[in-house]
Protein backbone atom coordinates (compact mmCIF):
# COMPACT_ATOMS: atom_id res chain seq x y z
CA UNK A 1 0.00 0.00 0.00
CA UNK A 2 1.88 3.19 -1.12
CA UNK A 3 1.90 6.00 1.24
CA UNK A 4 0.48 8.79 -0.72
CA UNK A 5 -2.39 6.74 -1.97
CA UNK A 6 -5.70 8.74 -1.87
CA UNK A 7 -8.50 6.96 0.44
CA UNK A 8 -10.81 6.36 -2.65
CA UNK A 9 -8.07 4.17 -4.24
CA UNK A 10 -7.21 2.38 -1.32
CA UNK A 11 -10.57 1.02 -0.69
CA UNK A 12 -10.96 0.37 -4.65
CA UNK A 13 -8.03 -1.90 -4.01
CA UNK A 14 -9.37 -3.56 -1.82
CA UNK A 15 -11.94 -4.63 -3.41
CA UNK A 16 -14.96 -2.25 -1.38
CA UNK A 17 -17.37 -1.29 -3.84
CA UNK A 18 -18.83 2.25 -4.56
CA UNK A 19 -22.22 0.83 -3.30
CA UNK A 20 -20.83 -0.04 0.11
CA UNK A 21 -18.76 2.94 0.27
CA UNK A 22 -21.41 5.84 -0.55
CA UNK A 23 -23.40 3.82 2.13
CA UNK A 24 -20.43 4.08 4.46
CA UNK A 25 -20.84 8.05 4.34
CA UNK A 26 -24.70 7.56 4.18
CA UNK A 27 -24.21 6.33 7.98
CA UNK A 28 -22.04 8.74 8.93
CA UNK A 29 -23.86 11.45 8.04
CA UNK A 30 -26.22 10.49 9.53
CA UNK A 31 -24.14 9.50 12.66
CA UNK A 32 -23.09 12.98 12.52
CA UNK A 33 -27.42 14.18 12.06
CA UNK A 34 -25.90 15.82 8.23
CA UNK A 35 -28.73 16.33 5.69
CA UNK A 36 -28.33 13.81 2.68
CA UNK A 37 -26.88 16.22 0.53
CA UNK A 38 -23.47 16.40 2.51
CA UNK A 39 -23.27 12.60 1.71
CA UNK A 40 -21.81 13.29 -1.83
CA UNK A 41 -19.42 15.91 0.00
CA UNK A 42 -18.51 13.41 2.65
CA UNK A 43 -17.79 10.80 -0.59
CA UNK A 44 -16.04 13.38 -2.62
CA UNK A 45 -13.62 14.68 0.19
CA UNK A 46 -12.75 10.99 1.61
CA UNK A 47 -12.26 9.74 -2.04
CA UNK A 48 -9.43 12.40 -2.07
CA UNK A 49 -8.25 12.40 1.32
CA UNK A 50 -4.76 11.19 1.49
CA UNK A 51 -4.22 8.32 4.01
CA UNK A 52 -3.25 10.66 6.70
CA UNK A 53 -0.71 9.21 9.36
CA UNK A 54 -2.08 7.90 12.71
CA UNK A 55 0.63 7.47 15.20
CA UNK A 56 -0.87 5.64 18.31
CA UNK A 57 0.07 6.06 22.22
CA UNK A 58 -1.08 3.50 24.92
CA UNK A 59 -0.66 4.57 28.32
CA UNK A 60 -1.83 3.50 31.44
CA UNK A 61 -4.64 1.61 29.74
CA UNK A 62 -6.37 -1.59 29.88
CA UNK A 63 -6.68 -2.02 26.05
CA UNK A 64 -10.52 -1.83 26.16
CA UNK A 65 -10.71 0.95 23.66
CA UNK A 66 -8.26 -0.77 21.26
CA UNK A 67 -10.48 -3.98 21.75
CA UNK A 68 -13.55 -1.85 20.96
CA UNK A 69 -12.50 -0.99 17.56
CA UNK A 70 -10.82 -4.63 16.61
CA UNK A 71 -13.36 -6.77 17.59
CA UNK A 72 -16.36 -4.44 16.61
CA UNK A 73 -17.46 -6.85 13.77
CA UNK A 74 -15.75 -9.16 11.27
CA UNK A 75 -14.17 -7.26 8.70
CA UNK A 76 -16.82 -4.04 8.47
CA UNK A 77 -16.25 -0.49 6.30
CA UNK A 78 -15.39 0.24 9.60
CA UNK A 79 -12.47 -1.82 9.98
CA UNK A 80 -11.98 -0.92 6.25
CA UNK A 81 -11.18 2.32 6.27
CA UNK A 82 -9.45 2.39 9.66
CA UNK A 83 -6.86 0.06 7.81
CA UNK A 84 -6.95 2.64 5.13
CA UNK A 85 -5.47 4.63 7.79
CA UNK A 86 -2.01 4.80 7.92
CA UNK A 87 -1.88 3.36 10.97
CA UNK A 88 2.25 3.25 11.57
CA UNK A 89 2.34 2.75 15.62
CA UNK A 90 0.19 1.02 17.99
CA UNK A 91 1.44 -1.28 20.77
CA UNK A 92 -1.32 -3.95 20.16
CA UNK A 93 -1.86 -4.19 16.44
CA UNK A 94 1.63 -3.74 15.54
CA UNK A 95 3.50 -6.59 14.62
CA UNK A 96 7.09 -4.85 15.12
CA UNK A 97 8.46 -4.74 18.59
CA UNK A 98 10.92 -3.51 20.90
CA UNK A 99 13.57 -1.12 18.95
CA UNK A 100 11.77 -1.52 15.35
CA UNK A 101 8.44 -0.59 16.74
CA UNK A 102 9.99 2.58 18.06
CA UNK A 103 11.63 3.07 14.78
CA UNK A 104 8.78 2.98 13.10
CA UNK A 105 7.43 5.75 15.24
CA UNK A 106 10.18 7.73 15.10
CA UNK A 107 9.99 7.79 11.40
CA UNK A 108 6.44 8.33 10.99
CA UNK A 109 7.14 11.43 13.31
CA UNK A 110 9.56 12.69 11.19
CA UNK A 111 8.34 12.26 7.61
CA UNK A 112 4.79 13.48 8.51
CA UNK A 113 6.23 16.04 10.82
CA UNK A 114 3.15 18.75 11.22
CA UNK A 115 0.66 16.29 9.21
CA UNK A 116 0.24 12.99 11.13
CA UNK A 117 -2.70 12.55 13.19
CA UNK A 118 -1.50 11.36 17.08
CA UNK A 119 -4.16 9.16 18.77
CA UNK A 120 -4.01 8.79 22.46
CA UNK A 121 -6.01 5.78 24.94
CA UNK A 122 -4.81 5.89 28.46
CA UNK A 123 -4.09 8.60 31.34
CA UNK A 124 -0.35 9.99 31.89
CA UNK A 125 1.27 9.28 35.32
CA UNK A 126 2.11 12.86 36.51
CA UNK A 127 3.31 11.89 39.68
CA UNK A 128 6.57 10.28 38.90
CA UNK A 129 7.60 9.29 35.43
CA UNK A 130 8.72 5.92 36.82
CA UNK A 131 5.50 4.35 36.71
CA UNK A 132 4.39 3.83 33.36
CA UNK A 133 7.12 3.68 30.42
CA UNK A 134 7.70 2.32 27.11
CA UNK A 135 11.18 1.55 25.60
CA UNK A 136 12.51 3.53 28.82
CA UNK A 137 10.37 6.46 27.75
CA UNK A 138 7.73 8.13 30.15
CA UNK A 139 4.43 8.47 29.10
CA UNK A 140 4.84 12.16 29.77
CA UNK A 141 7.95 13.00 27.64
CA UNK A 142 6.52 10.02 24.68
CA UNK A 143 3.02 12.06 24.52
CA UNK A 144 5.13 15.69 24.94
CA UNK A 145 7.51 14.92 21.56
CA UNK A 146 4.93 13.44 19.96
CA UNK A 147 1.96 16.30 19.86
CA UNK A 148 4.71 18.61 19.23
CA UNK A 149 4.41 17.51 15.62
CA UNK A 150 0.81 16.47 15.29
CA UNK A 151 -1.73 18.42 13.15
CA UNK A 152 -4.51 17.25 15.91
CA UNK A 153 -4.93 14.34 18.60
CA UNK A 154 -7.59 12.22 19.26
CA UNK A 155 -7.77 11.10 22.96
CA UNK A 156 -9.83 7.83 22.52
CA UNK A 157 -11.36 6.50 25.70
CA UNK A 158 -12.26 8.06 29.33
CA UNK A 159 -8.67 7.38 30.81
CA UNK A 160 -6.85 9.78 27.86
CA UNK A 161 -10.12 12.22 28.18
CA UNK A 162 -10.39 12.99 31.37
CA UNK A 163 -7.78 10.84 33.46
CA UNK A 164 -10.15 8.14 33.58
CA UNK A 165 -10.09 4.94 36.60
CA UNK A 166 -6.52 5.05 36.75
CA UNK A 167 -7.78 9.05 38.00
CA UNK A 168 -10.39 7.74 40.43
CA UNK A 169 -9.42 8.67 43.93
CA UNK A 170 -7.27 7.94 45.74
CA UNK A 171 -5.16 8.57 42.27
CA UNK A 172 -1.74 6.93 42.89
CA UNK A 173 -0.04 7.36 39.84
CA UNK A 174 -0.92 11.19 39.60
CA UNK A 175 -3.38 10.06 36.40
CA UNK A 176 -3.70 13.01 33.68
CA UNK A 177 -5.70 13.32 31.01
CA UNK A 178 -3.91 14.72 27.39
CA UNK A 179 -5.44 17.92 27.39
CA UNK A 180 -4.27 18.70 31.51
CA UNK A 181 -0.59 18.48 29.24
CA UNK A 182 -0.80 19.54 25.95
CA UNK A 183 -2.12 22.52 25.35
CA UNK A 184 -0.85 23.94 22.15
CA UNK A 185 -2.77 21.51 19.71
CA UNK A 186 -6.19 20.79 18.97
CA UNK A 187 -7.58 17.95 20.89
CA UNK A 188 -10.68 15.97 20.18
CA UNK A 189 -12.14 13.88 23.27
CA UNK A 190 -14.02 10.68 22.47
CA UNK A 191 -14.34 9.59 26.21
CA UNK A 192 -15.89 6.53 26.82
CA UNK A 193 -14.84 2.61 28.92
CA UNK A 194 -14.68 1.87 26.31
CA UNK A 195 -15.78 4.51 23.12
CA UNK A 196 -17.96 2.98 20.39
CA UNK A 197 -16.07 1.87 17.57
CA UNK A 198 -17.99 3.89 14.90
CA UNK A 199 -17.55 6.79 16.64
CA UNK A 200 -13.87 6.51 17.13
CA UNK A 201 -14.07 5.99 13.55
CA UNK A 202 -16.65 8.49 12.93
CA UNK A 203 -14.33 11.35 14.72
CA UNK A 204 -11.83 10.22 12.16
CA UNK A 205 -13.50 10.87 9.21
CA UNK A 206 -15.21 13.85 10.38
CA UNK A 207 -11.86 15.09 10.78
CA UNK A 208 -10.71 14.26 7.13
CA UNK A 209 -14.26 15.50 5.73
CA UNK A 210 -14.52 18.52 7.60
CA UNK A 211 -11.32 19.05 9.87
CA UNK A 212 -12.05 19.69 13.13
CA UNK A 213 -15.45 18.62 14.94
CA UNK A 214 -17.28 21.10 16.47
CA UNK A 215 -16.52 20.22 20.35
CA UNK A 216 -18.63 20.72 23.39
CA UNK A 217 -17.71 21.79 26.65
CA UNK A 218 -15.73 19.20 27.52
CA UNK A 219 -13.64 19.08 24.27
CA UNK A 220 -16.19 15.79 22.97
CA UNK A 221 -17.73 16.08 18.85
CA UNK A 222 -21.02 17.27 19.16
CA UNK A 223 -21.97 15.09 16.54
CA UNK A 224 -21.84 11.72 19.02
CA UNK A 225 -21.70 13.44 22.30
CA UNK A 226 -24.72 16.54 21.53
CA UNK A 227 -27.09 14.39 23.12
CA UNK A 228 -27.87 12.70 26.57
CA UNK A 229 -28.48 9.16 26.82
CA UNK A 230 -31.70 10.28 29.05
CA UNK A 231 -33.22 12.38 26.13
CA UNK A 232 -32.73 9.41 23.42
CA UNK A 233 -33.48 6.20 25.82
CA UNK A 234 -35.87 3.97 24.87
CA UNK A 235 -37.14 3.77 28.28
CA UNK A 236 -37.69 7.24 28.54
CA UNK A 237 -41.48 7.05 28.24
CA UNK A 238 -41.23 5.24 31.51
CA UNK A 239 -39.71 7.78 33.55
CA UNK A 240 -42.26 10.07 32.16
CA UNK A 241 -44.56 8.31 33.10
CA UNK A 242 -43.07 7.63 36.81
CA UNK A 243 -42.98 3.70 36.18
CA UNK A 244 -39.77 2.74 37.69
CA UNK A 245 -38.10 -0.70 37.85
CA UNK A 246 -37.47 -0.90 41.71
CA UNK A 247 -34.89 -4.04 41.80
CA UNK A 248 -33.21 -5.58 39.23
CA UNK A 249 -35.68 -8.82 39.29
CA UNK A 250 -39.56 -7.37 40.11
CA UNK A 251 -42.23 -6.51 37.48
CA UNK A 252 -40.66 -3.15 36.51
CA UNK A 253 -37.45 -4.52 35.10
CA UNK A 254 -39.12 -7.38 33.80
CA UNK A 255 -41.46 -4.77 31.95
CA UNK A 256 -38.26 -3.03 31.04
CA UNK A 257 -39.04 -0.03 33.08
CA UNK A 258 -37.00 3.02 33.65
CA UNK A 259 -33.63 2.03 35.87
CA UNK A 260 -33.59 5.67 37.55
CA UNK A 261 -34.28 4.31 40.66
CA UNK A 262 -31.42 2.19 40.33
CA UNK A 263 -28.78 5.03 39.39
CA UNK A 264 -28.94 5.42 36.05
CA UNK A 265 -26.69 7.81 35.10
CA UNK A 266 -28.55 8.47 31.75
CA UNK A 267 -29.34 11.88 32.61
CA UNK A 268 -26.12 13.31 33.08
CA UNK A 269 -24.13 11.15 30.22
CA UNK A 270 -23.65 12.58 27.45
CA UNK A 271 -23.06 9.99 24.14
CA UNK A 272 -24.26 7.86 21.06
CA UNK A 273 -24.89 4.84 23.47
CA UNK A 274 -28.35 4.66 22.65
CA UNK A 275 -28.87 5.49 19.19
CA UNK A 276 -26.04 4.16 18.07
CA UNK A 277 -25.68 1.23 20.54
CA UNK A 278 -22.75 -1.27 20.63
CA UNK A 279 -21.95 -5.00 18.82
CA UNK A 280 -23.19 -3.83 15.25
CA UNK A 281 -26.43 -2.11 16.63
CA UNK A 282 -27.60 -4.96 19.23
CA UNK A 283 -27.90 -3.74 22.12
CA UNK A 284 -26.34 -0.95 25.03
CA UNK A 285 -26.40 -1.52 28.64
CA UNK A 286 -30.15 0.13 29.68
CA UNK A 287 -31.67 -2.14 26.80
CA UNK A 288 -29.73 -5.31 28.40
CA UNK A 289 -31.36 -4.43 31.64
CA UNK A 290 -28.33 -2.32 33.14
CA UNK A 291 -28.23 1.53 34.19
CA UNK A 292 -26.04 3.40 32.37
CA UNK A 293 -23.01 4.49 34.56
CA UNK A 294 -21.88 7.68 32.96
CA UNK A 295 -18.18 6.23 31.45
CA UNK A 296 -18.33 9.11 28.80
CA UNK A 297 -18.43 11.70 31.76
CA UNK A 298 -15.52 13.02 34.20
CA UNK A 299 -15.05 11.01 37.33
CA UNK A 300 -17.55 8.73 36.15
CA UNK A 301 -15.97 6.39 38.75
CA UNK A 302 -15.91 7.91 41.77
CA UNK A 303 -19.39 10.16 41.11
CA UNK A 304 -21.30 8.41 43.91
CA UNK A 305 -22.18 4.63 43.96
CA UNK A 306 -23.49 3.13 40.25
CA UNK A 307 -26.28 1.87 41.68
CA UNK A 308 -27.50 5.03 43.51
CA UNK A 309 -29.97 7.56 41.83
CA UNK A 310 -28.69 10.73 40.69
CA UNK A 311 -31.00 13.13 42.71
CA UNK A 312 -29.95 11.56 45.98
CA UNK A 313 -26.99 12.81 48.48
CA UNK A 314 -24.18 10.48 48.66
CA UNK A 315 -22.49 11.06 52.00
CA UNK A 316 -23.69 9.86 55.22
CA UNK A 317 -27.08 11.94 56.35
CA UNK A 318 -27.21 9.84 59.88
CA UNK A 319 -24.48 11.20 61.15
CA UNK A 320 -25.11 14.98 60.18
CA UNK A 321 -28.65 14.46 61.29
CA UNK A 322 -26.98 13.17 64.77
CA UNK A 323 -24.51 16.45 65.14
CA UNK A 324 -27.19 18.77 64.08
CA UNK A 325 -29.45 18.00 66.76
CA UNK A 326 -26.55 17.96 69.50
CA UNK A 327 -25.31 20.96 67.70
CA UNK A 328 -28.86 22.48 67.48
CA UNK A 329 -29.85 21.22 71.41
CA UNK A 330 -26.66 23.05 73.16
CA UNK A 331 -27.19 26.38 70.86
CA UNK A 332 -31.02 26.44 71.22
CA UNK A 333 -30.40 26.04 75.27
CA UNK A 334 -28.09 28.90 75.35
CA UNK A 335 -30.10 31.28 72.32
CA UNK A 336 -33.41 30.16 75.32
CA UNK A 337 -31.92 30.93 78.30
CA UNK A 338 -30.23 34.19 77.25
CA UNK A 339 -34.20 34.97 75.94
CA UNK A 340 -35.52 33.66 79.15
CA UNK A 341 -33.50 35.55 81.62
CA UNK A 342 -34.37 38.63 79.04
CA UNK A 343 -37.83 37.71 79.44
CA UNK A 344 -37.34 37.80 83.27
CA UNK A 345 -35.21 40.46 83.64
CA UNK A 346 -37.96 42.52 81.93
CA UNK A 347 -40.45 41.51 84.22
CA UNK A 348 -38.31 42.33 87.12
CA UNK A 349 -37.92 45.90 85.69
CA UNK A 350 -41.58 45.97 85.65
CA UNK A 351 -43.17 49.33 87.01
CA UNK A 352 -46.88 48.85 88.37
CA UNK A 353 -48.99 51.86 88.57
CA UNK A 354 -51.43 52.21 90.90
CA UNK A 355 -55.04 54.25 91.55
CA UNK A 356 -53.24 56.30 93.70
CA UNK A 357 -50.29 56.94 91.42
CA UNK A 358 -52.64 57.65 88.78
CA UNK A 359 -54.63 60.10 90.88
CA UNK A 360 -51.04 61.86 92.45
CA UNK A 361 -50.85 65.78 90.61
CA UNK A 362 -48.04 65.88 88.40
CA UNK B 1 -14.72 22.50 38.68
CA UNK B 2 -16.57 20.33 35.57
CA UNK B 3 -20.18 19.97 36.11
CA UNK B 4 -19.54 16.85 37.06
CA UNK B 5 -17.73 17.96 40.22
CA UNK B 6 -19.90 20.34 40.72
CA UNK B 7 -22.87 17.55 41.19
CA UNK B 8 -20.84 15.68 43.55
CA UNK B 9 -20.25 18.71 45.57
CA UNK B 10 -24.11 19.72 45.82
CA UNK B 11 -24.85 16.07 46.23
CA UNK B 12 -22.17 15.53 49.17
CA UNK B 13 -20.94 18.32 51.32
CA UNK B 14 -23.23 20.95 50.32
CA UNK B 15 -26.07 19.15 51.10
CA UNK B 16 -24.81 18.04 54.46
CA UNK B 17 -23.83 21.45 55.07
CA UNK B 18 -27.22 22.83 54.22
CA UNK B 19 -28.83 19.49 56.36
CA UNK B 20 -27.00 20.64 59.03
CA UNK B 21 -27.76 24.08 59.61
CA UNK B 22 -31.70 23.04 58.74
CA UNK B 23 -31.65 20.91 61.59
CA UNK B 24 -29.94 22.43 64.01
CA UNK B 25 -31.98 25.46 63.13
CA UNK B 26 -35.38 24.29 63.49
CA UNK B 27 -34.15 22.64 67.03
CA UNK B 28 -32.72 26.13 68.03
CA UNK B 29 -36.25 28.20 66.50
CA UNK B 30 -38.26 25.39 68.72
CA UNK B 31 -35.64 25.81 72.07
CA UNK B 32 -36.66 29.54 71.25
CA UNK B 33 -40.20 29.04 71.56
CA UNK B 34 -40.20 26.52 73.98
CA UNK B 35 -37.80 28.23 76.31
CA UNK B 36 -39.62 31.42 76.93
CA UNK B 37 -42.35 29.06 77.91
CA UNK B 38 -46.12 30.77 78.88
CA UNK B 39 -47.12 32.85 81.88
CA UNK B 40 -49.47 30.34 84.33
CA UNK B 41 -53.50 30.73 83.96
CA UNK B 42 -53.94 31.19 87.90
CA UNK B 43 -58.08 31.15 86.85
CA UNK B 44 -59.66 27.84 87.13
CA UNK B 45 -60.04 25.76 83.76
CA UNK B 46 -63.32 25.96 81.93
CA UNK B 47 -62.48 24.20 79.15
CA UNK B 48 -59.83 21.27 77.63
CA UNK B 49 -56.38 22.95 76.59
CA UNK B 50 -55.41 19.84 74.21
CA UNK B 51 -59.00 19.67 72.60
CA UNK B 52 -58.86 23.40 71.78
CA UNK B 53 -55.39 23.13 70.84
CA UNK B 54 -55.73 19.91 68.27
CA UNK B 55 -58.88 21.63 66.78
CA UNK B 56 -57.67 24.75 65.82
CA UNK B 57 -54.24 23.31 64.44
CA UNK B 58 -56.80 21.76 61.82
CA UNK B 59 -59.22 24.85 62.10
CA UNK B 60 -56.96 27.22 61.06
CA UNK B 61 -56.62 25.54 57.45
CA UNK B 62 -60.13 26.18 56.70
CA UNK B 63 -61.17 29.66 55.72
CA UNK B 64 -63.83 31.36 56.81
CA UNK B 65 -66.42 32.75 54.81
CA UNK B 66 -65.18 36.20 55.78
CA UNK B 67 -61.93 35.97 55.00
CA UNK B 68 -62.47 34.41 51.91
CA UNK B 69 -64.44 37.78 51.01
CA UNK B 70 -62.24 40.18 51.89
CA UNK B 71 -59.04 38.17 50.57
CA UNK B 72 -60.11 35.78 48.36
CA UNK B 73 -56.71 36.07 46.24
CA UNK B 74 -54.22 35.69 48.83
CA UNK B 75 -56.09 32.31 49.72
CA UNK B 76 -56.53 31.22 46.55
CA UNK B 77 -53.34 31.54 45.04
CA UNK B 78 -51.73 30.39 48.87
CA UNK B 79 -53.47 27.25 48.44
CA UNK B 80 -52.57 26.83 44.84
CA UNK B 81 -48.96 27.10 45.52
CA UNK B 82 -49.08 25.45 48.74
CA UNK B 83 -50.65 22.39 46.96
CA UNK B 84 -48.36 22.58 44.62
CA UNK B 85 -45.39 22.42 46.41
CA UNK B 86 -46.27 19.46 48.05
CA UNK B 87 -46.95 17.69 45.21
CA UNK B 88 -43.54 18.77 43.70
CA UNK B 89 -42.08 17.95 46.87
CA UNK B 90 -43.24 14.72 48.05
CA UNK B 91 -44.33 13.39 44.86
CA UNK B 92 -42.40 13.24 42.28
CA UNK B 93 -40.17 9.91 42.06
CA UNK B 94 -36.86 11.59 42.46
CA UNK B 95 -37.52 13.19 45.27
CA UNK B 96 -38.84 10.28 47.28
CA UNK B 97 -35.93 8.83 46.49
CA UNK B 98 -34.28 11.55 48.57
CA UNK B 99 -36.35 11.08 51.58
CA UNK B 100 -36.11 7.49 51.59
CA UNK B 101 -32.50 7.52 51.59
CA UNK B 102 -32.26 10.06 54.31
CA UNK B 103 -35.36 8.89 56.13
CA UNK B 104 -35.62 5.40 55.48
CA UNK B 105 -39.25 5.87 54.32
CA UNK B 106 -40.93 5.79 50.91
CA UNK B 107 -43.99 5.94 49.14
CA UNK B 108 -45.96 6.02 45.75
CA UNK B 109 -45.05 9.10 43.50
CA UNK B 110 -47.32 10.64 41.01
CA UNK B 111 -46.33 10.22 36.80
CA UNK B 112 -43.74 12.63 36.30
CA UNK B 113 -45.51 15.06 33.38
CA UNK B 114 -48.45 15.82 35.92
CA UNK B 115 -45.86 17.02 38.28
CA UNK B 116 -44.15 18.66 35.70
CA UNK B 117 -47.88 20.31 35.48
CA UNK B 118 -48.46 21.27 38.35
CA UNK B 119 -45.08 22.71 39.11
CA UNK B 120 -45.78 25.30 36.08
CA UNK B 121 -49.21 25.72 37.87
CA UNK B 122 -47.23 26.50 41.57
CA UNK B 123 -44.80 28.83 39.22
CA UNK B 124 -47.32 30.64 37.78
CA UNK B 125 -49.34 31.13 41.37
CA UNK B 126 -45.77 32.09 42.82
CA UNK B 127 -45.25 35.09 40.21
CA UNK B 128 -49.56 35.90 40.99
CA UNK B 129 -48.48 36.56 44.74
CA UNK B 130 -45.67 39.03 44.31
CA UNK B 131 -47.18 40.82 41.82
CA UNK B 132 -50.02 40.90 43.85
CA UNK B 133 -47.52 41.72 46.64
CA UNK B 134 -46.47 44.84 45.03
CA UNK B 135 -49.36 45.94 43.34
CA UNK B 136 -51.63 45.99 46.61
CA UNK B 137 -50.45 49.51 48.58
CA UNK B 138 -50.53 47.83 52.44
CA UNK B 139 -49.16 44.64 51.01
CA UNK B 140 -46.42 46.57 49.63
CA UNK B 141 -45.89 48.53 52.93
CA UNK B 142 -46.24 45.74 55.01
CA UNK B 143 -43.52 43.85 52.86
CA UNK B 144 -39.54 43.81 54.25
CA UNK B 145 -36.65 42.61 51.78
CA UNK B 146 -36.67 39.53 53.41
CA UNK B 147 -40.46 38.54 52.44
CA UNK B 148 -38.66 38.93 48.65
CA UNK B 149 -36.41 36.78 49.61
CA UNK B 150 -38.10 34.17 50.89
CA UNK B 151 -40.46 34.38 47.72
CA UNK B 152 -36.98 33.72 45.44
CA UNK B 153 -35.72 31.22 47.52
CA UNK B 154 -39.15 29.84 46.96
CA UNK B 155 -39.75 29.69 43.34
CA UNK B 156 -36.12 29.14 42.62
CA UNK B 157 -36.29 25.34 42.90
CA UNK B 158 -39.30 25.36 40.85
CA UNK B 159 -37.88 27.07 37.89
CA UNK B 160 -34.55 25.20 38.12
CA UNK B 161 -36.43 21.47 38.64
CA UNK B 162 -38.49 22.25 35.93
CA UNK B 163 -34.96 23.50 33.46
CA UNK B 164 -33.77 20.27 34.93
CA UNK B 165 -36.74 17.96 34.02
CA UNK B 166 -37.45 19.33 30.48
CA UNK B 167 -33.65 19.69 30.05
CA UNK B 168 -33.35 23.55 29.00
CA UNK B 169 -30.22 24.96 28.13
CA UNK B 170 -27.27 23.41 30.24
CA UNK B 171 -25.64 20.25 30.43
CA UNK B 172 -27.73 17.61 32.14
CA UNK B 173 -25.16 17.30 35.05
CA UNK B 174 -25.16 21.04 35.60
CA UNK B 175 -29.05 21.45 35.49
CA UNK B 176 -29.40 18.97 38.22
CA UNK B 177 -26.73 20.88 40.90
CA UNK B 178 -28.39 23.90 39.89
CA UNK B 179 -31.30 22.55 40.74
CA UNK B 180 -30.07 20.75 44.38
CA UNK B 181 -27.93 24.08 45.08
CA UNK B 182 -31.40 26.05 45.13
CA UNK B 183 -32.65 23.74 47.58
CA UNK B 184 -29.94 23.74 49.50
CA UNK B 185 -30.62 27.78 49.95
CA UNK B 186 -33.85 27.18 50.92
CA UNK B 187 -32.76 24.93 53.53
CA UNK B 188 -30.17 26.93 54.84
CA UNK B 189 -32.61 29.67 54.75
CA UNK B 190 -35.58 27.82 55.98
CA UNK B 191 -35.44 27.97 59.49
CA UNK B 192 -34.09 31.77 59.81
CA UNK B 193 -36.78 33.14 57.99
CA UNK B 194 -40.85 33.53 57.58
CA UNK B 195 -39.95 29.82 55.94
CA UNK B 196 -40.46 28.57 59.54
CA UNK B 197 -43.57 28.78 59.54
CA UNK B 198 -43.94 25.02 57.73
CA UNK B 199 -42.97 24.33 61.54
CA UNK B 200 -43.60 26.82 63.75
CA UNK B 201 -47.56 27.07 62.53
CA UNK B 202 -48.48 23.92 64.41
CA UNK B 203 -46.76 25.50 68.03
CA UNK B 204 -48.27 28.97 67.36
CA UNK B 205 -52.06 27.37 66.36
CA UNK B 206 -51.75 25.32 69.50
CA UNK B 207 -50.89 27.98 71.86
CA UNK B 208 -54.05 29.60 70.09
CA UNK B 209 -56.45 27.08 70.85
CA UNK B 210 -54.88 25.93 73.99
CA UNK B 211 -55.52 29.26 75.57
CA UNK B 212 -59.53 29.66 74.08
CA UNK B 213 -59.88 26.22 74.94
CA UNK B 214 -58.99 26.32 78.95
CA UNK B 215 -61.46 29.47 78.98
CA UNK B 216 -64.13 27.45 77.66
CA UNK B 217 -64.30 29.11 74.11
CA UNK B 218 -64.11 28.55 70.19
CA UNK B 219 -60.46 29.82 68.33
Amino acid sequence: MKKDQTLGETLRQQGVSRRSFLKFCATTASLMALPPSMIPVIAATLEKARRPSVIWLSFQECTGCTESITRSSSASIEDLIFNAISLDYHHTLQAASGSAAEEARDTAMQENHGKYILVVDGSIPAENNGYSTIAGISNVDMLKEAAAGAAAIVAVGSCSSFGGIPHANPNPTGAVSVSDLIKDKPIVNVPGCPPIPAVITGVLVQFLTFGLPELDHLGRPKAFYGQSIHDRCYRRPFYDKGLFADTFDDEGARKGWCLYKLGCKGPTTYNACATEKWNDGTSFPIQAGHPCLGCSEPDFWDAGSFYRSLSTPTENIGKTAIYAAAGGLLAGAIVGSALRGRKQSAVKAHQRVTIDDLDKES
Amino acid sequence: MTDAEFLLWVRGPAFNTALFIMLAGIVIRFLEILFLGRKTNLAEARGSEVAGGFRTILRRSVPDMDSFHRSGFTIIAGYVFHIGLFVVIFLFVPHILVFERTLGISWGGLPSNIVDATTVVTIVALLAVLVHRIKDPVMRMLSKFSDYLVWLVTILPLITGWMAFNRVGLSGATLIGVHILSVELLMILFPFTKLSHAFTLFLARWYNGAIAGYKGVQS
